[in-house]
Parts: C-alpha cells; sequence; structure tokens
C-alpha cells in the first residue's frame, strides 16, 4: 500500500507496528521517517489504535528528541557538540555553520531548505570534529569542508 | 585463486571516504577477473582509515588513509600483489605497533571477518560457544560467566553472573534477554565498531544468555544514530535465522529464542537499564525507581536480563575459550579485558582492547601517540560524559574499575577523550551541566532544576558576577545533586564539574581587565567554600520562580 495522504500515512504505520509489544515507538519512528514529523491532529488516531490516552501519546512525542510535532526543513544538518568532537574544534564548526546559515539550532533556514540541529555523539570520535547532513555521516570536518557541503546542498535545490 | 580485497563498510571509514574508495576500486577491477572485494568492519585503526587491505601468502598488507585520488597509484604500484612501495603502504596489518600490542579477545574477528557473512564468522571461532552451552545446564552456564570474572561493559560494571543468576532464579513463563545498544556516551563508539564489525558475536551471546535464564524473546535496542549497524544486524538476524541459530528449537536444543532490534529515539537517558525498559514499553524514557531490579521486574513486568553490547558480545568469545581462559587476564576484581577507545585530540584515536591495568599515559602516548595538535595535552576525561576530567599528575593511574574509581574516576564504558592546552575548563563544566539539563528525564528535582541552575551559576562565574559566592554555590549544588538524584545522570554530572574545580582551578579564574593589576593567591578557591549547604528546597523555590 502507499500512502497518499498524511491520514494514510499514519493508518500504515499504525497497521503495520500494532501487533508489536510496545508498539508506539516503532509506529512514530515509522511516521517520523514517512511525514519528517508527526502530525498533531493524527494523535489521536495513534492513541485510538493503542488504547491509551491523547496526553499520553504526545507525552511520548515530546519526551523524545527524534519526534518532531512540526516539518522540518529539506535537509537537516547535525552538528555534533559532545566533548570528543569539542576537543577537535568543534565549537567553531558549530559557530561557522550558525553564521553560514544564519540560523540557530532547532531552526531552518527561510526558505525551508534546511534545519540545523545539535547532536550529542555520533559514534565517530575517533575522526572527530563530526556532522551529519540527512543520511550521510562525515568526520575530520573542517569549516571549510562544512561550508562547502552547505554549498552543494545549496546548489542541489537549482 | 582470488585476490581478496577489503575496504572497511564501517560508519567511521565511510564518513571520511571510504565508499568512495571501494566504488573507484571497484570500477577499476571490473576488467579484472579473479579479485574480490569485501566490506569488512574496522579494525578500529580510525587514523589509518580508509584503511584498505590485501590478502597475500604473507598475511593482510594494509594501506591507508587512502583517498579515491589515491587508487590509481596505489593499483599501479602493485597493490593487488601487496607490493609495499606506495607511501600509504602500511606493511602487514597484524604487525601494524598500535594492534600488534592488544589482547583482542571481544574484538578478535573485527575488521577481519565479512561482517554477515555466517561461515566467515564460523571459520573465526563463531558459534563454537553457542554449541557448548547447549550441553551445558542453565546453571553450568550461569557459573561459567561467574567464573570469567566479567563485570557489565556499559559502565557500571556490575559482575554479569550475578545478573543472570537473579534472572535464573527468580520463576516465571516469560523472561527477557535485552541488549543495551543505545551507547551515549560521548568518546565512545566500541559498541557501534562491533555491531558493524561482528554481528553475530552480539546475537551468540545474547543466544547463550536466553539459554542460560530460560528467556525466549530478546530485543537489541539500538540507538538511532547508528543506522549502519541497524542494517548489519537486520541482516546477520535473518540469515540466524534460517540457519536456525535463532528462532524455534535453537540448534534441536530444544530452546527457542526470537531476536528483535528496535530503534531509540535520541535520548540519553535510555542508555540507563531501566528508562530503556520503559522506552522498550513503548513510554517515555523515566528512570523507575529499584527495587526491584530488572533482573526480577523487567521489561513489561518480567525477569530481564539487560547488558550491554560489549558484555554480550564478549560472552561468546568466554563460552568458546573458557572461562578460564577469559579470567588469566586482567588484575584485582577487574578481569578479562578491556576495549578502551581513544578520542579527542590525539594523534591515533582508535579502539584499544587489552588486560585491565594498562596505564592512563600508555594508551594516551604510547598508543594515542599524544597530542594531534600542535599544543600538549591538558586534561582527560574518562568514561564518558558524567566521568572525571583528569590532570596530567594522574595519568599514571592504572585502568581498572576499582584503582580509578580511587581517585573518585570513571572507567565506565571506557571512553578516552584528550583535550589540549586550548581547553577552558570552565566552558566544559558548564557543558556538563547543559548535558544534563538537556537530557535529564526530569523525575528528580536536583537533576531536572539544579543541572539549570548549575549552567547559570558556571555563566556568572565566567562573567565575574559575583564570582566567589557563585562558586560556593556551585559546589553546593554539586553536592546536592549528588545525593539527591535517583539515577547516575544527576548524581554523577557533578563529577566533570567537580574535577575541573578541582584540578583547573585557574579557569574559573579568568582575570578580567581590571583584575589583571590585582595580586593573585587572594582568591577563594572551591575547596575551602563547601560550607554553605543549600537545601533541595531551595532549588526548587529558585526553579519554579523562573
Ligand atoms: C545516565 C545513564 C546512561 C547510561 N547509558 C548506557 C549506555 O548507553 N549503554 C549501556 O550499555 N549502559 C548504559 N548505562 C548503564 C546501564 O544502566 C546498565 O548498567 C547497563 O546496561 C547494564 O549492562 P552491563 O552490566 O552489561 O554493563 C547508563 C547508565 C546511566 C545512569
Ligand atoms: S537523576 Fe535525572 S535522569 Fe536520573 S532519574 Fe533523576 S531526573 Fe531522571
Ligand atoms: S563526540 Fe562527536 S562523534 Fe562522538
Amino acid at each position: 500500500m502507499i500512502a497518499n495522504t498524511k491520514q494514510q500515512a499514519v493508518l500504515l504505520a499504525i497497521d503495520e507496528n500494532k501487533h508489536l509489544e510496545g508498539a508506539l515507538l516503532p509506529i512514530l519512528h515509522r511516521i517520523q521517517h514517512d511525514l519528517g514529523h508527526i502530525p498533531s491532529e493524527h494523535v489521536i488516531d495513534i492513541a485510538e489504535a493503542l488504547n491509551l490516552s491523547r496526553a499520553e501519546v504526545h507525552g511520548v512525542i515530546t519526551f523524545y528528541h527524534s519526534f518532531k510535532t512540526e516539518p522540518r526543513g529539506k535537509h537537516v544538518i547535525e552538528v555534533c557538540r559532545a566533548e570528543s568532537c569539542q576537543a577537535k574544534g568543534g565549537r567553531a564548526i558549530e559557530a561557522a555553520v550558525k553564521a553560514k546559515l544564519e540560523i540557530d539550532f532547532d531552526q531552518t533556514t527561510d526558505d525551508g531548505e534546511i534545519t540545523l540541529e545539535p547532536v550529542y555523539c555520533l559514534g565517530n570520535c575517533a575522526c572527530s570534529p563530526a556532522v551529519k547532513i540527512d543520511s550521510q555521516l562525515y568526520g575530520r570536518v573542517t569549516e571549510e569542508s562544512v561550508s562547502d557541503l552547505i554549498d552543494s546542498l545549496k546548489a542541489e535545490q537549482h | 585463486m582470488t585476490i581478496k580485497v577489503f575496504v572497511p563498510q564501517d560508519s567511521s571509514a565511510i564518513s571520511v571516504g571510504a565508499d568512495q574508495v571501494a566504488a573507484k576500486i571497484r570500477a577499476k577491477l571490473q576488467t579484472i577477473n579473479g579479485i574480490e572485494l569485501i566490506r569488512n568492519g574496522s579494525r578500529g585503526l580510525f587514523w589509518l582509515e580508509p584503511m584498505v587491505e590485501v590478502e597475500t601468502a604473507e598475511g593482510r598488507v594494509a594501506y591507508g588513509p587512502v583517498t579515491a585520488s589515491d587508487v590509481d597509484s596505489l593499483l599501479e604500484q602493485g597493490l593487488l600483489d601487496g607490493a609495499q612501495t606506495h607511501t600509504l603502504s602500511l606493511g602487514l596489518t597484524e604487525e601494524i605497533e598500535f594492534l600488534k600490542k592488544q589482547q583482542r579477545l571481544t574484538f578478535k574477528r573485527a575488521g577481519i571477518i565479512d561482517p554477515t557473512n555466517l561461515d566467515d564468522y564460523k571459520a573465526h571461532g563463531g558459534y563454537k560457544g553457542l554449541e557448548r552451552a547447549i550441553t551445558m545446564s542453565a546453571q553450568e552456564c550461569v557459573d561459567e560467566v561467574k567464573a570469567s570474572g566479567l563485570r557489565g561493559r556499559g559502565g557500571a560494571a556490575f559482575p554479569t553472573g550475578i545478573k543472570w543468576q537473579t534472572v535464573l532464579d527468580t520463576p516465571g513463563e516469560k523472561k527477557y534477554i535485552v541488549c543495551n545498544a543505545d551507547e551515549g556516551d560521548s568518546g565512545t563508539y566500541a559498541d557501534r565498531l562491533q555491531m558493524e564489525a561482528d554481528p553475530f558475536g552480539l546475537i551468540e551471546g545474547m543466544t547463550i544468555a536466553a539459554i542460560a535464564v530460560g528467556a525466549d524473546k530478546g530485543y537489541i535496542y539500538l540507538r538511532e544514530e547508528y543506522p549502519h549497524a541497524h542494517q548489519r544486524l537486520n541482516e546477520a538476524i535473518e540469515k540466524a535465522f534460517d540457519a536456525n541459530l535463532l528462532g524455534d528449537d535453537v540448534l534441536g536444543s530444544g530452546h527457542n529464542f526470537d531476536l528483535e532490534v528496535r530503534l531509540g529515539a535520541k535520548s540519553y537517558i535510555c542508555g540507563e537499564e531501566t528508562a530503556l525498559l520503559e522506552s522498550l514499553e513503548g513510554k517515555r524514557g523515566e528512570v523507575r525507581a529499584k527495587p526491584p531490579l530488572p533482573a526480577i521486574e523487567g521489561l513489561f513486568g518480567k525477569p530481564t536480563v539487560v547488558n550491554n553490547v560489549l558484555s554480550l558480545s564478549t560472552i561468546s568469545i568466554i563460552f568458546e575459550q573458557g572461562a578460564e581462559a577469559y579470567a588469566s587476564f586482567g588484575m584485582g576484581r577487574s578481569l578479562g579485558t578491556m576495549p578502551f577507545q581513544l578520542a579527542g585530540n590525539l594523534k591515533r584515536c582508535g579502539l584499544v582492547e587489552l588486560a585491565f591495568g594498562v596505564t592512563l599515559n600508555q594508551l594516551l602516548n604510547d598508543f594515542g601517540g599524544g597530542s594531534a595538535s600542535d599544543k600538549p595535552l591538558r586534561a582527560v576525561q574518562c568514561g564518558g560524559p558524567l566521568g572525571t576530567y583528569l590532570p596530567e599528575s594522574q595519568w599514571d593511574i592504572e585502568m581498572d574499575y576499582e584503582a580509578l574509581a580511587g581517585i573518585s574516576g570513571v572507567l565506565g564504558h571506557g571512553g578516552v577523550v584528550a583535550f589540549d592546552t586550548t581547553v577552558d575548563m570552565s566552558e566544559q563544566a558548564r557543558f556538563s551541566m547543559e548535558f544534563c539539563a538537556e537530557e535529564s528525564c526530569g523525575k528528580c528535582t536536583p537533576c531536572r532544576i539544579g543541572a539549570t541552575r548549575g549552567v547559570e551559576t558556571i555563566d556568572k562565574v565566567r562573567a565575574n558576577t559575583d564570582r566567589e559566592a557563585n562558586l560556593i554555590l556551585l559546589t553546593s549544588l554539586c553536592n546536592t545533586m549528588e545525593s539527591g538524584s535517583l539515577c547516575a545522570m544527576g548524581g554523577m554530572t557533578p563529577y566533570p564539574v567537580k574535577s575541573a574545580l578541582e584540578h583547573f582551578n585557574e579557569d574559573f579564574f579568568l582575570p578580567t581587565v581590571e583584575e589583571t593589576s590585582t595580586a593573585e593567591g587572594s582568591l577563594p578557591t572551591a575547596e575551602g567554600s563547601q560550607t554553605i549547604e543549600i537545601s533541595i528546597d531551595s532549588i526548587k523555590k529558585a526553579g519554579t520562580s523562573s
């Protein structure tokens, strides 16, 4: 089945996972993956399927950093803020990316293209500093290399 | 004869270009017959990644760090024959000092085998442990773990055999084996490396655990940040089912074991075992009060073994080689080997598996090669974000659980993060508090509110606003968090903060413009200022008023 609407995507996620033990996280992951966020108007569907209250589902969504209640940009850049990356100049990378995109963490550029997010360790500490752009992990990055990567994202859109 | 060329498919190797190197080699070799390109895991020599290896009659030879643009010249200079004239030549892999000096047990297959090739796994000792376990009684299996001396590698270092005994002794129709693959500690990556390089090792260990305690269902709670590990594990699990190494009547033993990977959702606290169980149940990852222990009332209230990736992977090795062989490594109550993970500002960052008792200095210098920058090392954080910062005077410490605890240090999951002299330790202390505020599960006040107050207080110290009073406040805050928190998140966040204050005191007293002319020495130190007691109530008030 292919989901054409948000409603269908939500129902599909519920359908495929509700038989699992502890089904809520798998359902939320699937919706987050397919729609890029968990639409608040559909929290009720999830709640009803799992016999939970709407508040309970909302409480779970807001607890985890992965689940977003609003759509994000077309691309997501995650910059590692944790210690190993700090030791290798991560703070400067963080500042440079913010300056280049003219946004802070958890914000999206005005054109809706890029969302910037902090991350606390990508498990790439032996190749710090690390950033992740969409699903691609990068290690030993420099201010210049990250800047180039951002430029290539921007070039893609034209 | 087929020539085997290896290019790691490890996340870190990919993050520095391994996929491009593999693609280039593949394109080049399309026209040559008899060449096999294998995407192995990493050997853990990360400063050399992407590290390409070629099998020769003398053993595997290595080249690194290779970029896609080096591929042409490597091939021209005889890569396929293992020629060693190229500037990137590293000689025989096993002879590389960093690797040669290690004692690899848990990681003995990492980087050597094709990760999801079951035959390859078996050819390297795989599934010998399980075959042995199914001939033993449940109690004999648990006794074997006890005899090995294995202590949990996730951080708390609790004896694994004793945990298993509790689960075995607790009656129950349904029991679970849960693998903690949340690996949230910054500066650590051994779980990831292991799952990507040798996923069957973990699966076998979990199956042995299931047989030992009588469980029939297992979950691997994997952090979402590890998509490659996810893929590798799912592939390996499928193959294990196909080969009757999972599922009903495993190897004809009469035991059933079903195994599934579940993803976390970016929450550090979900690495704490009870928060992890809540999360697996589909709830907010809030820490449970103990007792009851998870071993007695764990997942869905059932007796549950929760063990780290490395603990469970090591089980396969213990059952393959025998408890005694494993326990012959190590010192005192820290038996076996520990996979240390070198990170931060070191020349050679990578995985070092060694018997307990190696000194921090040896790790930093003999293995790590010292500072990667032109500035000397100044501070080392061991044991993740809740671990203390150690000054140079403590780097002769022998790395075992008890020795580190003796200097208020933490071995934890084995992370070692080195900083050079550009580090500002008041900034690091601030970050520790900020991280706690960000990742606290919110259940108890000292942690939830205390950490936020901690950030504000350190900000005031750094801005030289009422500095002396705020340093006193910071110390009391730390004491309150340590004594009044339900779990180690709030309880240990003060460790890095207090160690920064104690050993790097000068960083909290950066002279301001007016001060540069006044005499030094009259400033208060953190130690002398522990007299003011701040009650939990007053923090609570402070918290609600903002
Ligand atoms: C805040 C916090 C975070 C933790 N994170 C992890 C983790 O990411 N991985 C892990 O294996 N253990 C983690 N632990 C330790 C677990 O609670 C638990 O001790 C461990 O999973 C038990 O397995 P082991 O005995 O094999 O180490 C964490 C503990 C705390 C308090
Ligand atoms: S110390 Fe922090 S993380 Fe731990 S239970 Fe309390 S609030 Fe939650
Ligand atoms: S600290 Fe940045 S990747 Fe681990």
